[in-house]
């Protein structure tokens, strides 16, 4: 575990570097635009923006800005500096990546769990194809669907935006459904393994009730897989979001992600790429961390 | 050759079959118009268009059909790049040490958790022109046009191998351990050709299985990065820039509804006929599913 926290910075310094120098290699600066700006104005505004001097030098005074915890200035939205947007735009996509990853837990146990119960019946068929099905309708193909369907015909639902609850309901389920159906097909897998088991067999025989032995005895162990999935998880509902911070018009840091590669805004870029990465490796120390506490558990019991 | 797919395969199969002998000819019997912009923009599916026009006045059929080559295209070779990472990647880890299989294990499990689609979408960014340049100046004129494409392919191979390698690295532990390959070591074979010849044959059914599951991920990835403007680019086309499009043009007032259910039937049909076939061949040969 300890090592693990170690390999933390390393990981995290190549991450940076990766990004910066992906970055600064790309063809053309932020300030390049149909209209030429005299020599000394683009000379003053590469100095402000700290994009002067050898890239090594460059690269090495972002690093150090990092350590003090700056991301300096977008070059699109000047005067604006990354850590202002991103602490604007970051808690909405949280809000709507948290709401996802709940919402693909619960469907996602629920229904694998459901099929892990009826082996051999029509509903785990049923299941398992709806699964796939699921699996099929990423955010892009799913999220149109249901604003046609539910705020456009049916008009139940807000078409986007964000600021209600109502306005939660289409992106998070967008976001969540693809993935809810990967844990369903993981937990089934698992679950069906676990059910065959010994410890399993006795807790039968002592006379429990299917409910109890499937729910209370085999899902405790069986739910392993899934935790080491949440993993992975949360970086693809990240990136599923930006999509669907499109598709709904949700002013979160995806918006700004797209648009700061369209704009070559590398700070505004690098600084999200970098915050996500932070977020997704303390996440995964977390799971790491519940892994290994529910594992001993289960081994002791 | 149908009949020789489990019985739970054959039916995708023959989906799959289908849509790609329609993407590859379809095109070719309609008249060259179709293609052209024209003064019908936004039309409603009708006989002359059955799938309704675009904002151009095009017909939608004939572009979800072309858009469905590059899909396809793309995921195909994407995965196929995919498959000779991860199996050269696998492989090696499965068979050396386990120092350096706990190294090289470790570093995907690394990969699994960052946002891979996020680089690659820099990385795209940042080559394409250069790639655009370099083909210019060589006069490669093939590769001036789809140079995108062509690192679009590239690059998503290089995120998807993965789950590949894992497969593939589990597969090698087991089998290293069979008889016939410490016979091979006895009689004084090669690292490499153990590899080659004897570990390499026995994975074949296992990698087949999983590049039919990574052909659906590359596409959907593909897709992915189409939708946000930042894969394939007008005048190309596939089925994610086509749902952006689509996407964009719905709202309360206009309603052109076709324009992202076919785009949408066309993706879901494919993405759905091949993780069937991938699932049935995977519980064929007595996998479990992940």
């Amino acid at each position: 575990m300890l090592r693990r926290l170690a390999s933390l910075p390393v990981v995290l310094f190549c991450v940076v570097t990766i990004t910066f120098f992906l970055i600064r290699l790309s063809p053309g600066g932020p300030f390049d635009s149909e209209r030429k700006i005299p020599e000394a104005i683009e000379k003053q505004l590469l100095a402000k923006y700290k994009l002067d001097g050898p890239l090594l030098v460059q690269y090495g005074g972002y690093l150090k800005d990092l350590i003090h915890g700056d991301l300096r200035l977008s070059t699109k939205y000047r005067n604006r500096s990354v850590n202002e947007i991103l602490a604007q735009t970051l808690p909405v996509t949280l809000t709507l990546g948290a709401t996802a990853l709940l919402i693909a837990v619960t469907i996602g146990v629920w229904l694998g769990a459901f099929a892990a119960a009826r082996p051999g019946t029509f509903s785990e068929t049923g299941a398992l194809a709806l699964t796939l099905l699921a699996i099929s309708l990423p955010s892009f193909v799913l999220g149109p669907l249901l604003i046609l369907i539910f705020a456009i015909k049916l008009a139940w639902l807000p078409v986007g935006g964000w600021g209600t609850p109502l306005q939660l309901i289409l992106p998070s389920v967008t976001l969540a459904i693809p993935y809810a159906a990967v844990i369903a097909r993981l937990l089934h897998d698992s679950l069906r393994e676990t059910l065959a088991e010994d410890f399993v067999r006795t807790a039968r025989a002592k006379g429990l009730s299917e409910r109890s032995v499937v729910y209370r005895h085999a899902l405790r162990v069986a739910i392993l897989p899934v935790i080491s999935y949440l993993a992975p998880l949360a970086a693809n509902l990240l990136t599923g979001s930006i999509v669907v911070e499109t598709i709904f018009h949700i002013p979160g840091a995806g918006g700004f992600f797209v648009n700061s590669i369209l704009n070559r805004d590398g700070f505004l870029l690098g600084g999200v790429v970098i915050v996500y990465c932070v977020l997704l490796m303390i996440f995964n120390l977390l799971v790491d961390l519940s892994y290994r506490l529910l594992d001993r558990r289960i081994r002791e019991s | 050759m149908i009949y020789q797919l489990p019985k739970r395969a054959r039916f995708p199969a023959i989906i799959l079959s289908g849509m790609i002998l329609t993407v590859l000819l379809g095109p070719l019997f309609f008249p060259h118009v179709y293609d052209l912009p024209g003064d019908q923009t936004y039309a409603p599916p009708s006989l002359a268009h059955l799938c309704g026009t675009d904002l151009n006045g095009r017909d939608l059929l004939l572009r979800i059909l072309e858009g469905g080559r590059i899909s396809l295209l793309v995921g195909i070779c994407g995965a196929a790049i995919s498959l000779l990472i991860g199996t050269t990647y696998g492989l090696i880890a499965g068979s050396s040490g386990r120092g350096i299989d706990n190294s090289m294990m470790r570093f995907v499990d690394i990969l699994y958790s960052v946002p891979r689609l996020i680089f690659i979408l820099i990385f795209i960014n940042a080559f394409n022109e250069r790639l655009q340049l370099a083909a210019s100046s060589h006069g490669w004129d093939w590769l001036v046009g789809s140079s995108r494409i062509v690192i679009l392919i590239v690059s998503l191979g290089i995120i998807e191998w993965l789950t590949m390698a894992r497969i593939v690295r589990g597969q090698t532990l087991t089998l290293r351990e069979r008889s016939y390959v410490a016979a091979a070591r006895v009689l004084g074979e090669g690292y490499w050709t153990i590899l080659w010849r004897h570990l390499l044959p026995n994975l074949a059914g296992i990698i087949l299985v999983y590049l039919t599951l990574a052909v659906p991920s590359v596409i959907i990835d593909e897709a992915f990065l189409s939708f946000l403007g930042l894969g394939v680019q007008a005048p190309q086309s596939s089925w994610g820039s086509l749902l952006a499009e689509g996407a964009s043009a719905i709202n309360p007032l206009k309603g052109a509804w076709w324009l992202i259910l076919f785009p949408s039937i066309a993706l879901l049909t494919t993405l759905l006929a091949l993780y069937s076939l991938g699932d049935a061949l995977r519980r064929s040969i007595g996998e479990k599913g992940g």
